[in-house]
């Protein structure tokens, strides 16, 4: 099942410090009438890397959109880097700049180059001259390994390369802290590996991720724990090798064996 | 499984084959005839149907052209001229009409003296659209593009080079009233720009200019000939209508397309209600309304110049139909681009002037742009308010000479064949701009 991570892993700067990067308290979601997240409580520590699992419609999208209020939650508290979520638009955009996020359709801007792509929200967020800008931007094209692409339109790079550049894109604002919804779900295999190992390396500078995968691969390298949820709610999480070897509860086993069975 | 192919001498092709000619029939005009005009009994039978109409007209309208008059008085000349030399009972184009008259077309009844004057303000509207048209050439060109609308206006109706020059003051205050009141939060800063420079319009512009202007005497470079509005007329008055209506209605029209969308109720509202009122009236009834109706509205005694009415309400009514088209655009854009663009914090006007609108206005260049057409043809329905528009308003005026009473087909020709110009500039340029805009390589 761990066929695509082939490497060894680097945890010498994996280290789960103290700080809180996100606190989730009783947070609950209603689409409509709609009950979509129940009773949600969650603390993400700085450095963490959590992967985030459960069937289609368990609500692991909506979760970790409402992290950088893509999706507004109806009660219940969200606090983000110390900064609470609430329909303040300055503390939002304050909220998003730190917050990088990885969609799994990659939402390039395609009348951009690639490294206008890059380096867009740097000028015009940040304020960082362009100058500046356009080398922070080349040097996290180079680390996902597509500098060359740099003066090309979205619609000419594969799959993979286009959520590299994504990652990028996201990386250029230094998040503190990278969201991905299943940000492999819609590529083909060889481009599957090439994305996961750009998402290992982040993981090993340190990153606080949080993950939406179906990747158990990647999460048995990569995470240090692993949530799973189903109908709104969180079910199970542990640290990746006591949840697949032991899973605790029903739906979980039932899951797991879904998705590994064959 | 392995017996299956037992028979099968193995194979390995060693020498490409070269491509060969297609068979004669399959290609060339042959073919192509074949395909395109003789497939069948139906299409062969409407290819024979077309022949016979295209036969019919070009007999009609060939030899009234071969026999084209240039030079003469008037009508009955030009038809003597005719059957002299082609006979009695032929019928002939008579072009003296616009060889004598066409200034009158072009002009209206604007003072002869000052010709140049419009002249030299269409083209210096090239000029200033050139930098808003191809982005290869220098920025800072935009400068003289934002002057223009000054410079062409002062051109046009003359006056006192304070008055265009107090109204553009306004807006640099307005733009200094926004730049100092930011600090104070944006609703205050957007407040203070709108309402400062209407103030300085409204009780200051006219009487400084005014006396400037009286300080600093009526002479050549600070003053030109005033030229009333009604001296317009033909396409000066058809041009300055049509690009103050394109101008002005895209801005706007962008603006009611995001109000349309807005979450804001109110907002919301009254967008769509201006949207769906102006697009259910004729434009002739919003005609009839800026040259009637404004009048007891405003306070007695303010002449407001029917020119500016009407481009007021031209204006209007197209940014009615290009919100709806843009709002086509906008609805075509994927969520993922206003999510991409909220999860990096762009705020509402960056994401929607950096990612959103540029994209939604390339998909919808095609409609803008036949509106952009509409409006300018629409322009010739000022007739109805008593201004002299090419088509009618001068085409009659000429008529009404008894030098040409009569003549009834070449200004029509004349006129149509300029629109025709404009027009078909303005589509060749839309596709222009599509093919340069064209970056999804779908
Ligand atoms: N905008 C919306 N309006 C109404 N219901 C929605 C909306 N978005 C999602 N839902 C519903 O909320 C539930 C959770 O959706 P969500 O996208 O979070 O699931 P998910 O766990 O990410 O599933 P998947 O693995 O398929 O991506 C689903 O039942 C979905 O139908
Ligand atoms: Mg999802």
């Amino acid at each position: 099942m761990s066929e695509v991570i082939e490497r060894q892993i680097d945890r010498s700067h994996m280290q789960v410090s103290d700080e809180v990067a996100i606190q989730i308290s009783q947070m609950n979601k209603w689409y409509g009438s709609f009950h979509v997240l129940r009773d949600i409580n969650m603390t993400v520590h700085k450095g963490e890397r959590i992967v985030i699992c459960g069937p289609s419609g368990s609500g692991k999208s909506t979760l970790i959109r409402c992290i950088n209020r893509l999706e507004e939650h109806q009660s219940g508290q969200i606090v983000v880097d110390g900064i609470e979520l609430t329909s303040d638009l300055k503390n939002i955009d304050k909220v998003r700049s730190e917050v990088g996020m990885v969609f799994q359709h990659f939402n390039l801007f395609p009348h951009l180059t690639i490294l206008e792509n890059c380096t867009l929200a740097p000028i015009w967020v940040r304020k960082t001259p362009r100058k500046e800008a356009e080398e922070v931007a080349m040097h996290y094209l180079k680390k996902v390994k597509i500098p060359e692409q740099a003066y090309k339109y979205p619609g000419q790079l594969s799959g993979g390369q286009q959520q590299r550049v994504a990652i990028a894109r996201s990386l250029c604002m230094k998040p503190r802290i990278m969201l991905f919804d299943e940000p492999t779900s819609a590529l083909d295999p060889e481009m599957i590996k090439e994305v996961l190992d750009t998402m290992i390396e982040l993981a090993e500078e340190g990153m606080t991720m949080l993950c939406v995968t179906h990747e158990m691969g990647f999460a048995q390298a990569v995470a240090n724990r692993v949530i799973f949820m189903d109908q709104g709610q969180i079910v199970e999480q542990n640290e990746p090798g006591e949840f697949f070897r032991n899973p605790k509860s029903e739906r979980t086993k039932l899951f797991l064996s879904q998705i590994l069975g064959h | 499984m392995s017996d299956t192919h037992a028979q099968t001498v193995p194979f390995v092709r060693e020498t490409m084959l070269p491509p060969a000619q297609p068979p004669t029939n399959e290609a060339g005009a042959v073919s192509w005839l074949r395909q395109n005009l003789f497939s069948g009994p139906l299409n062969i039978a409407l290819t024979i149907l077309g022949l016979l109409t295209i036969y019919y007209l070009l007999q009609e309208i060939v030899p009234w052209l071969m026999r084209s008059v240039w030079e003469a008085d008037n009508i009955a000349q030009c038809r003597q001229i005719v059957a002299e030399r082609w006979g009695a009972g032929a019928t002939g184009a008579c072009w003296a009409v616009i060889r004598e008259r066409w200034p009158q077309f072009l002009y209206g009844f604007y003072p002869q003296h000052l010709y140049w004057r419009p002249t030299l303000a269409l083209a210096l509207l090239f000029v200033a659209l050139a930098p808003v048209l191809f982005s290869a050439l220098p920025r800072r060109l935009m400068w003289f593009s934002l002057a223009y609308p000054f410079v062409a206006f002062w051109l046009l109706w003359g006056g006192s080079v304070f008055l265009p020059i107090m109204v553009a003051a306004g807006f640099v205050i307005g733009w200094a009233a926004y730049a100092l009141l930011h600090r104070f939060g944006t609703i205050a800063a957007v407040a203070g720009a709108v309402l400062i420079p209407i103030l300085w319009w409204l009780f200051l512009a006219g009487d400084l200019s005014r006396d400037l202007a009286g300080l600093l005497g009526r002479s050549a470079p600070l003053w030109l000939e005033p030229v009333r509005s009604d001296k317009f007329g033909g396409f000066v008055l058809a041009i300055t209508i049509g690009v103050s209506g394109i101008a002005l209605s895209l801005p706007l029209g962008i603006m009611l397309a995001l109000g349309r969308r807005s979450d804001m109720f109110l907002i919301k509202a009254l967008s769509v209600s201006f949207i769906e009122f102006i697009r259910g009236v004729p434009l002739i009834t919003l005609l009839f309304t800026a040259s009637l109706l404004l009048n007891y509205f405003l306070p007695p005694g303010t002449t407001f110049d029917i020119i500016l009415r009407v481009i007021i309400m031209v204006t209007l009514f197209a940014a009615a139909y290009i919100a709806e088209v843009i709002r086509g655009g906008l609805a075509a854009l994927p969520r993922g681009q206003y999510e991409a663009a909220d999860a990096l914090g762009l705020d509402y006007w960056r994401a929607q002037r950096l990612i959103i609108l540029p994209q939604a206005l390339k998909i919808s260049i095609p409609g803008i742009v036949s509106t952009f057409i509409g409006l300018f043809k629409d322009t010739t329905l000022v007739v109805f308010v008593g201004l002299l528009d090419p088509l009618k308003g001068i085409t009659d005026a000429v008529r009404a000479s008894t030098d040409w009473k009569g003549i009834y087909w070449e200004p029509y020709i004349f006129v149509g064949l300029i629109f025709f110009a404009f027009n078909f500039a303005m589509s060749r340029y839309s596709m222009y701009l599509e093919r340069r805009l064209k970056t999804d390589h779908r």
